[in-house]
């Protein structure tokens, strides 16, 4: 077996991790470039969304429960904002983020009480969920598809941003908080629009992120959710295209050190097992402290200096 | 002006951000117990050269000596040696680049001010003096914490009180600083300043947003502090009245360019001085 | 003058007060017996002194120097299992490493105690508490070279990883004969069997040792705080370029607070071992991190009389008084489907969150205990003139 062989399969699935985090890193990257404000709750939204999906699946079929669960988690992401985050608008940012926090444990022991803290099975999707066969490697189609949609959305994102009206306030929004209100923005409405649009990139993510995994527990958000921040960090947070690729990178190397002993093994480096793979969430918070070390700013950030 | 100890010195000092030029070869230097002010309409660059001398910023080229050593030199590195646009370039190219940061230069002696006001917002008056004297201390973490050091303590607290008293703060010393009267804050910044026990004492536009009594009372205040502590004095100021009245030389610039430099009667009638400050019709 | 004495005569009064809760916290150590209904009050004074001193060093580091930093569950670990590896007992090491061979084959407890009897197992277990601050300061040292420049949230963010990236490699296999891979520590010196033989009486100490420990940390993170070192740590709160400007070096300082801080986070995780006789990597999330950070901010950032109240109130809370909500029958109400497992939670979630959102002060602010009953007491005071006062109308 060749090393292509070998490390393709890790690659493929890295790709695909990598899709479904840069979805949620969006979200991520988008709201810190508004509000200045790490969302650690934007995680465990992702988290309900899947949740939601479980008991809607079990309630009514998909076309319905699909379509119900994105918008109920858009509207949770729209009210978590309305009510946790702007009457602190004025406030200190450390406050802000501590109601992040807040927000984030709420909605894990909601959770727990609802799902009584046991593993629920996510639905299978049909279609999306089947068995494919790419370059010799057998996957799920959602494998293949993940990143594929997740270009597109993206795509799709930008071009909004760069070519419409409120796409023109958020980035005025996130150049200057005050002046863009000064010069007749409507702040709220910026940053509502900003929450709904992550949250939704959040429900997709989740729909394509927990069809790989067999279930989802009031945890499930919140690696994810770091991973993605991670990744939103790593690109530049603020930038888009840098939250995307920062994903793809944090979503490869992770399956690359899951996969590494067996990659090691069978080319003969290493004699016995390693367990390289108990780093899998680790290699993300080291390349998270690389980043911050060499380049404060990650791959894509503006530099900025502080006045005095 | 050879026969007073020289106190502060720049020599040629340039600051580029990107493509733009803030101050543009700056040489000055103050004497002890002097005290020299360096004026400018708005932008000129005071603040920026101000900030170059005592650490924020890093200079893009020149050097800065204190007390005849130098403690700030820099030349054109990376980047910018391409990009440079001032004079000088090879000057200091030669010589070790010192980026010492705020702190190392206030330990020698330098101490600022703020021109939008800095105190520690949640510290009394008393405790905002105080620990600008930690920086004085000899006592380690340890003896610190498990109060080895209650001689030194008493002895700092005392001489903090004496200051209040100098500067006429001792009745508002258990107030929080930021309560007080924004003549009063800036009193209180002076105070924190001189608690380092500095050789140099700068002043980044201390009258900026005050009214003309608040200034004129600044003025004498500042005369005060000058005879009392005999202190040296660099001033950065818009406020022409004020440092007309208390300024022993002046300098000026624009468009971060020395302009013009001398006593206050000799830049009072200079030309190019007024044209900076009134503005000249380039088409008349 | 009248300044010093009324200070000196305010330190002996807290050290009165301190000494008396030591006194009252080991009487009730004897009298409460665990199959009592009050013995729910030892575990939360148990749990709470260890959280409470975890809250406190966090509040040290967040609260007092202004760095946010979201690592201390890692640097918890760090001291939790520094502290059980070295107080594994020789003959309980083998079973407790199953699956390696056990690297670290000194005991302190052990090897003092066989030297010095009663009193050399206690110097063991000082040392071993000390050597759990040690390493965490050490590790902390570490990872503070490349982070602490960092700006707030980039702070939060770095330590919050570098918690899980220890949190790994405590639970690696390779580490195994050290750290015992992703298995469970025990068997080492521990709150339930830590007594005092006293001229034929035997006292039990489970509940006094934990206590103790944290109240002279807190007592060490309070001289600190007011000395010139911690009013430094200050400034640089409240404005970190006027600090500097003002001749406090930046980096050092950022770095005393955040190794002090994490020195006590080791000794708090080795005290959370002691109490739960386990160490494990795997209950040291960023979850737990979160939830110091919300004691800190219950009891109000900047105060740490607030960080001990707030730790209390909420392992009470969780604990104790709201347990009804999990258990079917809450203050009366009798009503299983809705008060079943989790609604505790939920319950306290919402408090949290109303707690940050509208008290957003705490409920110290950042005023400390003494001030806040001086004052209390000075209101009660002068009340009955006032009355009288109006009575004279």
């Amino acid at each position: 077996m060749n090393l292509w062989n070998t490390v393709l399969p890790y690659i493929l699935s890295g790709i695909s991790v990598g899709g479904q985090y840069a979805l949620i890193a969006v979200g991520y990257t988008m709201v810190y470039g508004i509000l200045r404000l790490i969302n650690f709750a934007h995680g465990d939204v992702f988290m309900v969304a899947g949740l939601m999906m479980v008991y809607f699946a079990a309630a009514m079929p998909l076309y319905a429960a699909i379509p119900l669960m994105i918008l109920l988690t858009v509207l949770l992401g729209f009210t978590i904002e309305r009510v946790a985050y702007k009457p602190l608008r004025t406030a200190p940012r450390m406050s802000v983020m501590i109601s992040a926090i807040g927000v984030s444990y709420l909605l894990q022991n909601l959770a727990l009480y609802i799902t009584g803290g046991l593993n629920k099975n996510y639905p299978e999707i049909p279609w999306i969920s089947d068995k494919i066969t790419v370059f010799g490697a057998t996957t799920t189609r959602v494998t293949v598809i993940t990143p594929f949609l997740t270009v597109v959305l993206v795509f799709a994102l930008v071009f909004l941003i760069n070519n419409t009206k409120i796409g023109m306030a958020m980035r005025a929004v996130s150049k200057d908080f005050e002046t863009a209100e000064l010069m007749g923005i409507r702040i709220n409405n910026v940053i509502s629009a900003t929450f709904v649009i992550g949250t939704f990139l959040a429900a997709v993510g989740s729909l394509l992120f927990f069809s790989n995994y067999p279930g989802i527990v009031p945890t499930s958000g919140a690696m994810p959710g770091l991973k993605a921040f991670v990744a939103a960090v790593f690109g530049g947070i603020g930038s888009i295209p840098g939250a995307v690729v920062g994903a793809f990178i944090i979503g490869i190397s992770e399956s690359l050190i899951k996969g590494l002993d067996t990659i090691l093994l069978t080319r003969g480096l290493i004699a016995e097992q390693m367990d390289f793979s108990t780093f899998s969430d680790a290699v993300t918070f080291v390349l998270l402290i690389v980043i911050l070390v060499f380049k404060p700013t990650g791959l894509f950030g503006e530099k900025t200096t502080d006045k005095v | 002006m050879s026969e007073k100890k020289n106190v502060l010195r720049l020599d040629n000092i340039t600051m580029q951000f990107g493509g733009v030029v803030a101050v543009d070869d700056l040489s000055m230097e103050v004497n002890e117990g002097e005290i020299v002010a360096l004026i400018g309409p708005n932008g000129a660059g005071k603040t920026t050269a101000f900030n170059a001398i005592t650490g924020v910023y890093e200079p893009t080229n020149g050097m800065v000596s204190f007390l005849g050593a130098p403690v700030v030199r820099n030349h054109p590195q990376g980047k910018m040696k391409k990009q440079y646009k001032g004079s000088n370039a090879e000057k200091f190219a030669s010589d070790p680049v010192l980026n010492p940061t705020p702190d190392k230069l206030t330990a020698l002696g330098m101490a600022r001010t703020f021109q939008n006001i800095r105190l520690w917002k949640t510290q009394s008056v008393f405790d905002n003096v105080l620990i600008a004297k930690h920086m004085l201390r000899t006592s380690n973490f340890f003896s610190a914490t498990f109060r080895g050091n209650r001689a030194e303590e008493e002895k700092q607290r005392e001489e903090v009180l004496e200051l209040l008293k100098i500067v006429g703060l001792e009745d508002v010393q258990h107030e929080l600083a930021t309560s007080l009267p924004y003549g009063k804050q800036r009193r209180l910044e002076i105070a924190r300043a001189l608690a380092t026990k500095p050789k140099l004492l700068m002043l980044d536009e201390p009258a900026a947003g005050m009214n003309p009594q608040e200034t004129d009372e600044l003025t004498a205040f500042i005369g005060r502090i000058r005879s009392e502590f005999n202190m040296t004095i660099l001033l950065i100021e818009h406020h022409m009245d004020l440092v007309m009245d208390i300024s022993d030389r002046i300098y000026v610039i624009d468009f971060g360019k020395l302009i013009a430099n001398g006593t206050p009667e000799v830049i009072q009638n200079d030309q190019r001085v007024i044209d900076a400050y009134l503005g000249v019709e380039d088409d008349a | 003058m009248i300044d010093k004495q009324a200070t000196k005569r305010k330190n002996l009064i807290s050290l009165i007060a301190v000494l008396a809760f030591l006194a009252l916290v080991l009487a009730l150590d004897q009298i409460i017996k665990p199959t009592s209904r009050m013995y729910m009050l030892l575990t939360v004074l148990q749990k709470g002194s260890v959280y409470a001193l975890a809250a406190v060093s966090m509040n040290l580091l967040n609260g007092f120097t202004g760095l946010f930093s979201l690592g201390h569950a890692g640097f918890m670990l760090i001291g939790a299992y520094t502290y059980a590896i070295f107080s594994i007992p020789s003959d309980a090491r083998d079973t407790v490493y199953q699956y390696f061979d056990a690297a670290v084959r000194i005991s302190f407890p052990e090897l003092l105690g066989n030297a010095l009897g009663g009193f050399g197992t206690a110097l063991g277990v000082l040392i071993s508490v000390l050597l759990a601050g040690l390493v965490a300061a050490v590790f902390a040292y570490l990872i503070g070279l490349p982070v602490l420049r960092l700006k707030s949230d980039y702070l939060a963010i770095a330590t919050l990883g570098f918690a899980e990236i220890i949190r790994a490699i405590f639970q690696w296999k390779k580490l195994g004969p050290v750290t015992n891979g992703s298995n469970l520590l025990k068997n080492f010196a521990r709150c339930s069997t830590f007594k005092l033989e006293l001229g034929g009486t035997t006292l039990s100490l489970s509940t006094f040792v934990p206590v103790l420990i944290a109240t002279v940390c807190i007592a060490v993170i309070v001289l600190l705080v007011n000395s010139t070192y911690g009013r430094a740590f200050k400034a640089i709160r409240d404005d970190e370029v006027a600090a500097e400007a003002m001749g406090i070096n930046l980096a050092r300082h950022k770095m005393l607070s955040f190794c002090t801080s994490c020195f006590f986070a080791g000794v708090s995780g080795a005290s959370m071992a002691m109490v739960l006789s386990i160490a494990q990597a795997n209950n040291f999330k960023s979850a737990m991190t979160y939830e110091i950070l919300l004691m800190v901010v219950l009891g109000g950032i900047g105060s740490i009389s607030g960080s001990v109240i707030g730790a209390m109130l909420f392992i009470s809370a969780s604990e104790w008084w709201l347990r009804g909500l999990d258990s079917g029958t809450f203050l009366g109400i009798n009503a299983p489907d809705v008060f079943r497992n989790g609604f505790r939670l939920v319950v306290f979630s919402i408090i949290i969150m109303i707690v940050v959102l509208f008290f957003r002060k705490g409920i110290m602010g950042d005023r400390e205990l003494p001030e806040v009953l001086g004052n209390l007491l000075r209101r009660h005071a002068s009340k009955p003139a006032v009355k009288e006062a109006q009575g004279n109308e």
